[in-house]
């Protein structure tokens, strides 16, 4: 199962600088594991405590994974999966 | 340094000031590596908080994709503090995941003063940069 991965550029240290990798993997988390035997150091960047961190996004497609299903989303060949880093802050 | 053509700079403060006290927050997009803000995309506070701001991350998928389709990067975010000085909190360096942009601050404490700073922040550190506002021709 093939999924096709945009990364971030501030995580694109760890993919060699590509823009895009390729990933296999039934669910998100999955997917992850697979990632960071590819690209060492990713999973932790992106997973904290078996679930997505919370100030990274990460799309299915044109979907929030949060709203459907989190780490347990399910994938299917062909998906693409995008990674943006949260854009937030606050006053303290 | 950040230099930025007077009519941004002016709605990033107008977006500011409409949305307090609320923060405010956006980006200003240009060509990749240019390093010129010029293309102006207020977003939508997904927090609508005085106190904390963060992208609806849907609309940051659909602008981020814009931006990749038109071979821009996110040359400027911008936030305001709306009760506090135009300096990055904690939170906001622990959050900023673009090197390459200017972090944009803005202050809305004072209805008649503008404060409008600008910073790097790359690995937790802040440096602040001076901004230029360069004016645009009024056509004759």
């Amino acid at each position: 199962m093939a999924i096709e991965v945009s990364i971030p550029t501030i995580l694109r240290n760890l993919t060699d600088g590509a823009k895009t990798v390729e990933g296999e993997g039934g669910t998100i988390g999955e997917l992850v594991t697979d990632l960071d035997k590819r690209h060492p150091g990713i999973g932790e960047r992106l997973v904290e405590g078996g679930a997505l961190r919370r100030f990274v996004n990460v799309y299915l497609n044109d979907e929030d994974v949060r709203f459907i299903g989190g780490i347990d989303a399910p994938l299917a060949d062909g998906d693409t999966v995008t990674i943006l880093p949260a854009v937030a802050g606050g006053m303290r | 340094m950040l230099r930025i053509d007077r009519s941004i700079y002016d709605e990033i403060v107008a977006h500011a000031r409409r949305d307090h006290p609320d923060e405010a927050c956006g980006v200003v997009a240009g060509p990749a590596g240019s390093d010129r803000p010029v293309r102006f995309v207020e977003m939508v506070n997904a927090e609508r908080s005085p106190t904390f701001y963060r992208f609806d991350s849907l609309e940051q998928l659909k602008v981020w994709r814009e931006m990749e389709a038109r071979d821009e990067e996110p040359v400027v975010i911008y936030h305001s503090h709306t009760a506090t000085e135009a300096y990055p909190s904690r939170t906001d360096v622990s959050y900023a995941s673009e090197p390459n942009a200017h972090y944009v601050l803005v202050s809305t404490r004072e209805p008649d003063t503008v404060e409008f700073r600008s910073y790097r922040i790359v690995d937790g550190a802040v440096t602040e940069e001076p901004v230029e506002i360069t004016g645009t021709a009024d056509p004759a």
